[in-house]
């Protein structure tokens, strides 16, 4: 029997904890509110467009999760979600805890951002010097989404595969010590590469950032991590292509708060980088699939859904800087030179991307950072750059030197943190585990019964 | 001419058609089923209790074999399934009364190739 006497108390402690935390948020926010009417130059409209742009991309990990859960064997779908969900816990409070402050903190050198802003201490409800008409914690709670998603687009790479300890130590400390440093060195005030008085690289909403990043990344882990067994004859096809393509769809979906949302404002900017996201996505989808109607006989879906991605992949670092007409030639060329990338690159040299981690984000975020040197205008947004087309070839040098470095960085410090999870936990599980599928031997689940 | 109908665990199956390949025993019906024997529910490879009592899954092989192959087949999926731990599976064999090729209605000996 139960006894309700106790239940009640312990309901009485959590509810009491609960509300206290609450009360003193409540005074908190009444700072922000009046501070806020004193003209501090907020405006409730960019407010409401960076907070739905950080749950849009926040709705990208789920997506990615399904994009990629599809994809892989019945037998390792969930270990695929459960890694991208485990981000969303991990990321977000090592964000608050010292990300934030390494990638936008009082910059150190032009190398990191400082200790200063750890735990959020002075990011509250005025605005700061990257979005002038918002809250501080409205940028930093946008950014957090994009530290999120990163790690995750590396999961394409060494899934089906690696121990959940050892993924979960890995992205941490990747999160810790080549997120945000990049992030920093790009976007944050004072950063070496960026145009925040660095070298003058730009980068709209994440294709050095995040794409480059994250791909480079994925290399190293093919690298150390090696082939799946049976890679590449035995492996059997995606066991559920209508679930990637909904993850797709969201993933595009999301695209929208990731790209417009990096205007920081509901500006023309916005609406620039929404229109230039979609049209690109389109001509990725588009080129993707009639090369596979060319080489192989038949459009495929999951060749059209990757060439969307690889398409918003590569507008990525231009949204906000190119004209329509850039868009639609980043679209085209990103969708024939990932699928390059895919199908020729990865056959020749054999080795087991196994969800095109590196061919469409790494291969995609390299070509659309330099093609912001190449159609980038200030025509469409004056803060931004003029790349070759219109007159300003040396935004293009600046462009591959930014893309060069990340690169070496990215790639050198993947390996190394790789190594080193490695040597202490061992990053793949056992011969028989992979037979097995991770969701049974990491998670103790199964994705799919076969009765009832 | 033989039937072999075997109850192995799913993840031997890779191991157990390369096996069989081998021996030039290529053709083949898979199917995943449910079942239970004396694994009952304390799967080891599974390790979980959740499981305890009921249908645990594995993986049925159907082969249809002239009588030469049935040793080389019993061989291959013995070496390719057998981890010793209970829950390895059975292997049933019947005699075959008849086989016909459906294309071009050949039986016998000659169908089963």
């Amino acid at each position: 029997m139960k006894k309700p006497g106790r239940d009640w108390r312990w309901f009485g402690c959590v509810a009491l904890a609960g509300v206290m935390p609450g009360v003193a948020l409540a005074g908190e926010t009444a700072i922000g509110t009046a501070l806020a009417g004193s003209g501090s130059g907020i405006s409730a409209a960019d407010t409401v467009w960076v907070l739905l742009g950080a749950a849009l991309v926040m709705l990208m990990t789920p997506g990615l999760a399904f994009f990629y859960g599809g994809l892989v064997r019945r037998k390792n779908i969930l270990s695929v979600l459960m890694q991208c969900f485990m981000m969303l816990c991990v990321v977000s409070l090592q964000w608050v805890f010292c990300g934030y402050s390494l990638s936008f903190g009082p910059d150190l050198s032009g190398i990191i951002g400082s200790l200063d802003w750890t735990g959020l201490t002075g990011v509250g409800m005025e605005p700061s010097d990257y979005a002038p008409t918002i809250p501080h914690t409205a940028f930093a709670l946008f950014q957090m989404m994009f530290a999120v998603i990163t790690p995750a687009l590396i999961i394409g790479a060494f899934a089906e595969r690696m121990r959940f300890s050892a993924f979960v130590v890995f992205s941490l400390l990747w999160t810790t010590l080549v997120y945000d440093p990049v992030a920093h060195w790009v976007w944050g005030k004072g950063g070496f590469i960026g145009s925040l008085g660095g070298m003058g690289a730009v980068d709209f909403a994440g294709g050095i950032v995040v794409h480059i990043n994250a791909g480079m990344a994925a290399l190293a882990a093919v690298i150390v991590l090696g082939k799946r067994k049976g890679f590449p004859d035995a492996i059997s096809p995606p066991h559920n292509l209508p679930v990637a393509v909904l993850g797709a769809g969201l993933l595009w979906f999301g695209w929208f708060g990731f790209n417009a949302g990096s205007a920081l404002a509901a500006n023309h900017v916005a609406v620039s980088a929404f229109m230039a996201t979609h049209i690109a996505g389109a001509m990725g989808g588009l080129i993707w699939s009639l090369l596979d109607w060319l080489k192989f006989g038949k459009p495929t879906t999951l060749g059209m859904i990757t060439g969307a991605v690889a398409g918003l992949a590569a507008v990525t670092p231009g949204a906000g800087y190119v004209a329509i007409s850039g868009a639609i030639w980043i679209g085209l060329f990103s969708g024939i030179i990932c699928w390059l990338a895919v199908t020729a690159l990865k056959s020749k040299y054999q080795y087991d991307d196994s969800l095109d981690a590196f061919g469409v984000h790494g291969v995609g975020g390299i070509w659309g950072t330099l093609a912001v040197g190449i159609w980038g205008t200030k025509m469409v947004n004056a803060a931004g750059v003029d790349g070759l087309f219109y007159g300003n070839p040396h935004q293009l040098w600046v462009q591959a030197k930014a893309v060069g470095i990340t690169m070496a960085y990215s790639f050198v410090m993947s390996l190394v943190l790789f190594k080193i999870v490695d040597f202490i936990l061992g990053l793949r599980v056992k011969e028989n585990e992979e037979a097995i599928g991770l969701d049974l031997t990491q998670h103790r689940e199964a994705g799919y019964t076969l009765l009832d | 001419m033989k039937y072999i109908i075997a109850i192995i665990q799913p993840d031997r199956l890779d191991e157990v058609l390369d096996l069989l390949t081998k021996k030039e025993i290529h053709l083949c019906t898979v199917s995943n089923v449910v079942g239970r024997g004396r694994q009952k529910g304390i799967a080891e490879v599974y390790r979980s209790h959740r499981e305890a009592g009921t249908l645990l899954k594995k993986v049925k092989l159907e082969i249809a074999i002239n009588d030469e192959f049935l040793k080389p087949a019993m061989d291959a999926i013995i070496e390719g399934g057998r981890t010793g731990q209970t829950g390895d599976g059975k292997i049933f064999v019947f005699d075959m009364q008849e086989c016909l090729r459906i294309r071009t209605g050949e039986t016998g000996h000659v169908a089963i190739g």
